[in-house]
């Protein structure tokens, strides 16, 4: 047997009412990127978190560079030369670049102090030879992403590993950003280091994988050479079927601009302007894509055209009428709607029944209350049952279910029932197919076609490109809280959009 | 333990803490354990505490075989301000605030009763329940302004009621001691019709002190679960307690939403220190210390759980702790006994809330799991 | 100007224990864990600081530091409690810290009449005898505790971690840390140290322990806390403004043109003023970010 960097043999892990990974078997060449591919919920994070030392399996066996090894914890795993790029970034936001990296393994001074100017010139060094610029004494709440997911490899060259684990790395990059990723990673492997990537992107495994191995609903469905391999192949064992990435829509009919942005500027949590002077349009019968990396002032548009937030300057126009001071309760009166980013902390009130969930933004008039102030819960009831049978939401008692008893895709679709139920004029869509698994997202955007459809505008914000491609008919790119360009979805050049994310304009593009 | 006994004890855990109610009585009754224990680790004789438990709840003096119902009116009487204030606590609750301020809103409310006994019409009938809505508009104002101060400042309820208890208890002195005719601890006597006092009810009891605040205590109960259960505004202050960011997205005004939650919680609290000082006083006092019927309030609504039938039977359990203690002492056995089981009891429910939070999780997380296996669009 | 100047021993005296206290509350909810029984605890240490010195006093000179010792091991062990709940069973840190804090008023008092057969302490003959310019040796214990608290969590490695676990413990977690254990430990130096703080009042302002020594003197330490924006230094500048606040209710009294306000005044005035300052220097983002919140391990 040549060498294998890692062997994951046999692994089983259950956790309460799940089998998160059965029987998987992982074997990573030395020196190689390897890539593990599956969707939310395929088993990944978890196999991973056991090479890790966060779980323990129930069964099976691990060998680091031929010998076996038991990893009880982290440190364990660090003591192996395993290090961790995670996929939401541990990093102290208020510590510098350096606190964060020598965090755990101070270098000390002759008094038992925390030596931190040796710690820094360590850093420095390392980021040399590695190719990843940082600047040592920044703060992380004030260097860019980017630099953010730089920290978190030196995090781990710190600890002198040779094995890094890459979790869904470019969830949060612009797609320039992954170039430079991806030149790091082979970088890295230059240097002899070992490297596995976890990832649902195909293309990404396609440009810098040697070999992938699929997982699916817990299973490992088979390894194979990423160069003979397509990625129709690839998403076919990703899924188990084949797999429609284009949805079929017709052409757009847009109407009457129904939501229009004037030169508005937010400011954020901080006190920085998130949102500089943008204006964006968006007519009935069309959907209007922001395309952007997390971070961009999106957040705070949603919140400021919802009502969730108040804005600096500038004006917000709903249905001609300006709505820039008006009440959350107003705009959804005149009929906005809002699927949020966040559906356990806006969208829904876990601890209420469906029923209750589902009249959240109506419960105060009739017919679900009087004019005395008295609910009517028999009217809740059968309204729940009515959506419930309308949009096939699985909620095993009815109108009674609790909200938290249901999964993350019924939920989502309870959000989307209760919205679209209202016939909103907008509709506001953030991020409606995060964490969900093909199936689901093939439903929303299913229903979100319909909206635009049946007339409606649609203003949909996300952090994947594909998604915002596929189902947007204009696109708008947004960049540190500008729109950096507008461009029709038919044709558009990926490529493109994604300069205009990372801000840089193209000539005529401007709005 | 073995692998097996774990797993028993962590099966007869999770069905204990799967109900609110079975964690309520496991939680007093291991309260009364420990209470026991620590009454035998110090040499005296437990069952003296539970002989006068059982006298306090049915007026049976076991040791000298006699009956008195004027203990039934003495507990029911100790056990009005108990469950009005375990129903301030328990409101504000609901709403996801942690009032802790029952007791300056009793104060408040304790004190302007006083006044307006001593003041106001000498009407019958109309001049007690002056009186207590005075009483409670006065106490829905000292929780209003905790409920402002958070609203508006984002200040931290926890600490804001605490050092408004202080200013409410000093005030209290100040104000009352400028009465004419006052001394250092008390005021003139109060008109007759100013008080609560029933003659039906102290008939009823052999004399007890129990009085019209009965009905306030049970109108207020009604009023708690009508309002959280059956209102528009129980909703949108039930919605704001579980997810306060869901609950503005909805529409709802949560900064109104929690100061009119924190000046109902004043008000209950407020209607208890009415009850107190028109019901078991015949004239006004100048307090020289804390009843601290707001402070154990506190546990009568965690054992409640902030239901309104909940309230009301903790409320009565506590009110027997805190009449039984003169028998207690009686019969040398430390008074002290009874607050050491409510403080007990009070950490015992934090760590419920904290088995919840962690199975909650587990759940969530298994079910997380389980959807993203299990679940499709229902084409597989 | 002169009589501003003799109060100084005055305000030192009060605002050790509200400074001492407020260092414990600073690096428990640095480590991640809320203590709102400051307050019980400090009345622990009161408790058994009084109750040891009064039975000592007549045995030997130092029973004054023995008292001291023993209230600092008092808090430390009744924080235990609110740790073990807090951390290990994950809950509700608010109510498990106002469950200590009616334990403590219950328990002292009960021991009181064990002990003593009433509801106080017996009272001794002499507390702390002040020092050089009548300032009382906890003022100098006060900045002890002050510069150490600094120094272990800005220059020492185990600062820096414990910091780290109040601010993102899974990132503290993922590098190995275990954030349980700092997390214990910072609870038991709150615990210890308030309880030190009660001994230190006690011994000071009074001659015995009843239910109303403490007085919320351990909720002003908290809020000192949050008005000190979870620093150091600023948790001491805001200890002395509470604590000057005390004092100045007890002896503005000597100040001629005050004496015709009424003394509730006065006795408001520290807790009004809490309230203000809080009103004025209200700001969540200072807070350590992950206060408050059970840390559940694993995933990531």
């Amino acid at each position: 047997m040549a060498g294998y960097a890692i062997e994951m043999l046999d692994i089983t892990k259950v956790f309460p009412g799940v089998v998160a990974n059965d029987d998987v078997t992982l074997r990573v060449a030395e020196n190689e990127i390897h890539a593990i591919l599956g969707e939310n919920g395929a088993g990944k994070s978890t196999l991973m978190s056991i090479l890790f030392g966060l779980y323990s399996p129930d069964k099976g066996r691990i060998r680091i560079h031929g010998s076996d090894a038991a990893i009880k914890d982290p440190n364990d795993a660090t003591e192996l030369g395993i290090g961790m790029v995670h996929q939401h970034f541990k990093l102290v936001h208020n510590y510098s670049v350096t606190e964060n990296i020598i965090l755990g393994l101070e270098p000390r001074s002759r008094f038992g102090t925390v030596d931190l100017g040796g710690a820094e010139r360590r850093v420095a060094e390392l980021s040399r030879q590695y190719g990843l610029a940082v600047e040592p004494k920044a703060k992380i709440e004030s260097i860019t992403v980017g630099m953010q997911q730089r920290v978190e490899i030196l995090k781990i060259l710190y600890r002198n590993a040779d094995i890094l684990i890459f979790d869904e790395p470019t969830a949060v990059l612009t797609p320039q950003e992954v170039d430079e990723l991806i030149s790091i990673m082979r970088r890295l492997k230059a240097e002899g280091k070992t490297i596995i990537l976890i990832t649902h992107k195909l293309r990404e495994i396609k440009e810098v994988a040697e070999r992938c191995t699929v997982l699916r609903r817990g299973h490992c469905i088979g390894t194979v050479d990423v160069a003979t391999t397509s990625e129709d192949e690839l998403a076919r064992m990703m899924v188990g079927r084949e797999v429609k990435f284009r949805i079929e829509k017709h052409a757009p009919k847009p109407g009457p601009v129904i939501l229009q942005i004037e030169s508005l500027t937010v400011k954020n949590s901080k006190g920085y302007p998130a949102v500089q002077n943008l204006s964006l349009e968006v007519r009935s019968g069309e959907i209007v894509g922001v395309a952007g990396v997390d971070g961009n002032g999106q957040t705070e548009l949603i919140q400021a055209i919802t009502g969730l937030g108040d804005c600096e300057s500038g004006r917000i126009l709903f249905k001609g009428r300006d709505i820039t001071l008006a009440s959350i309760r107003e705009r959804i009166r005149m009929g906005m709607g809002h699927i949020p980013e966040d559906r356990h902390k806006h969208g829904l009130v876990l601890d209420f029944r469906l029923d209750e969930n589902l009249v959240l933004k109506t419960f105060d008039a009739p017919p679900f209350s009087d004019s005395l102030g008295m609910m009517d819960f028999a009217a809740i009831a059968s309204h729940g049952e009515r959506l419930i049978s309308q949009y096939d939401i699985r909620a095993g008692q009815g109108s009674a279910t609790t909200a938290r008893s249901m999964s993350g895709g019924n939920q989502q679709k309870a959000i989307i029932a209760r919205e679209i139920d209202l016939s909103p004029d907008l509709l506001v869509v953030a991020q409606p197919t995060r964490g969900l698994d093909v199936g689901a997202i093939e439903y929303i955007h299913k229903r979100i076609v319909d909206e635009r459809d049946k007339g409606r505008a649609v203003l949909l914000i996300s952090f994947e490109l594909d998604e915002v491609m596929d189902l947007c008919d204009r696109i708008a790119a947004i960049s540190k809280g500008e729109i950096v360009g507008i461009v029709d979805a038919e044709g558009a050049d990926e490529r493109a959009i994604g300069a205009m994310m990372a801000g840089i304009a193209k000539p005529e593009a401007r709005p | 333990m073995s692998p097996s006994g774990t797993k028993a004890v962590s099966t007869i855990l999770d069905r204990v803490i799967a109900s609110e109610r079975t964690v309520s009585v496991f939680v007093v009754l291991l309260g009364f354990l420990c209470g026991t224990v620590l009454i035998l680790a110090v040499g005296r004789n437990p069952l003296h505490m539970y002989e006068a438990l059982i006298q306090t709840l049915t007026g049976f003096d076991l040791t000298r075989g006699t009956w008195n119902s004027r203990y039934i009116g003495e507990w029911l009487t100790a056990s009005l301000p108990l469950i009005l204030c375990g129903m301030s606590m328990g409101f504000a609750a609901r709403t996801g605030l942690f009032n802790i301020g029952a007791e300056g809103q009793y104060i408040v409310g304790l004190t302007v009763a006083q006044f307006v006994a001593l003041f106001g019409p000498r009407v019958p009938g109309l001049h007690w329940m002056l009186a207590v809505v005075a009483g409670g508009l006065a106490g829905a104002g000292w929780g209003g302004i905790v409920g402002w101060l958070k609203a508006r400042f984002a200040v931290s309820e926890v600490v804001a009621t605490i050092m408004l208890n202080y200013v409410a208890f000093f005030l209290s002195r100040y104000f009352t001691r400028l009465i004419p005719d006052a001394n250092t601890y008390r005021t003139p006597a109060f008109p007759e019709t100013a008080t609560l006092s029933n003659r039906l009810l102290e008939d009823l009891t052999n004399g007890s002190r129990l009085n019209t605040g009965l009905f306030v205590a049970l109108l207020a109960c009604l009023a708690y679960w009508f309002i959280i259960e059956r209102t528009r505004l129980g909703f949108s202050l039930r919605a704001t307690g579980l997810n306060k960011e869901a609950a503005r997205y909805g529409g709802i005004k949560v900064t109104k939403a929690i100061v009119v939650s924190m000046s109902i919680a004043g008000a209950f609290a407020g209607l208890a220190g009415v009850v107190v000082a028109l019901g078991s006083f015949s004239y006004g006092r100048v307090l020289g210390g804390y009843d601290n019927y707001g402070f154990n309030g506190i546990a009568v609504a965690l054992v409640g759980n902030s239901s309104a039938g909940g309230t009301l039977i903790s409320g009565l359990l506590f009110g027997m702790l805190a009449s039984a203690q003169p028998l207690m002492q009686s019969r040398q056995i430390p008074k002290e006994v009874t607050w050491i089981i409510s403080g007990l009891v009070v950490v015992f429910i934090s760590l419920r809330s904290g088995f919840r939070m962690l199975l909650e999780w587990r759940a969530k997380r298994a079910a997380a799991r389980g959807e993203r296996l299990v679940e499709g669009d229902g084409s597989e | 100007m002169n009589s501003l100047l003799n109060m100084t021993p005055s305000v030192l005296m009060m605002v050790a224990p509200i400074l001492i206290a407020a260092m414990g509350g600073l690096v428990s909810e640095r480590s991640g864990v809320v203590n709102i029984a400051l307050e019980g605890l400090m009345g622990i240490g009161a408790f058994a600081a009084a109750t040891c010195h009064v039975l000592l006093e007549s045995a030997t000179p130092l029973s004054v530091w023995i008292a001291l010792a023993v209230a600092l091991l008092a808090g430390a062990l009744i924080s235990l409690i609110h740790a073990y709940a807090s951390i290990t069973l994950n809950a509700d840190q608010v109510i498990s810290g106002t469950g200590i804090n009616l334990l403590a008023t219950g328990g002292t008092v009960f021991l009181c009449q064990i002990i003593f057969h009433q509801e106080r302490t017996e009272p001794y003959r002499l507390g702390m005898l002040p020092g050089a310019g009548g300032v009382y040796p906890t003022a100098y214990i006060a900045l002890a505790v002050m510069i150490l608290t600094w120094y272990v969590l800005y220059k020492r490695p185990f600062g820096l971690r414990l910091r780290a676990c109040g601010e993102h413990p899974a990132a503290a977690a993922s590098a190995g840390i275990d954030v349980r254990k700092i997390r214990y430990i910072a609870v038991m130096v709150s615990g210890a140290l308030a309880g030190l703080a009660g001994g230190c009042l006690v011994l000071t302002q009074t001659i015995q322990y009843t239910m109303y020594t403490i007085n919320g003197a351990g909720f002003i330490a908290l809020a000192a806390v949050s008005f000190g924006r979870w620093l150091p230094k600023g948790v001491a500048g805001a200890s002395l403004l509470f604590g000057a606040a005390v004092a100045l209710a007890i002896y503005m009294v000597n100040i001629q043109a005050l004496r015709s306000l009424p003394p509730e005044f006065f006795s408001v005035l520290p807790y009004i003023i809490t309230i203000v300052t809080l009103v004025i220097f209200s700001g969540r983002d200072y807070a350590p970010r992950a206060a408050g919140q059970p840390f559940e391990k694993g995933g990531s």
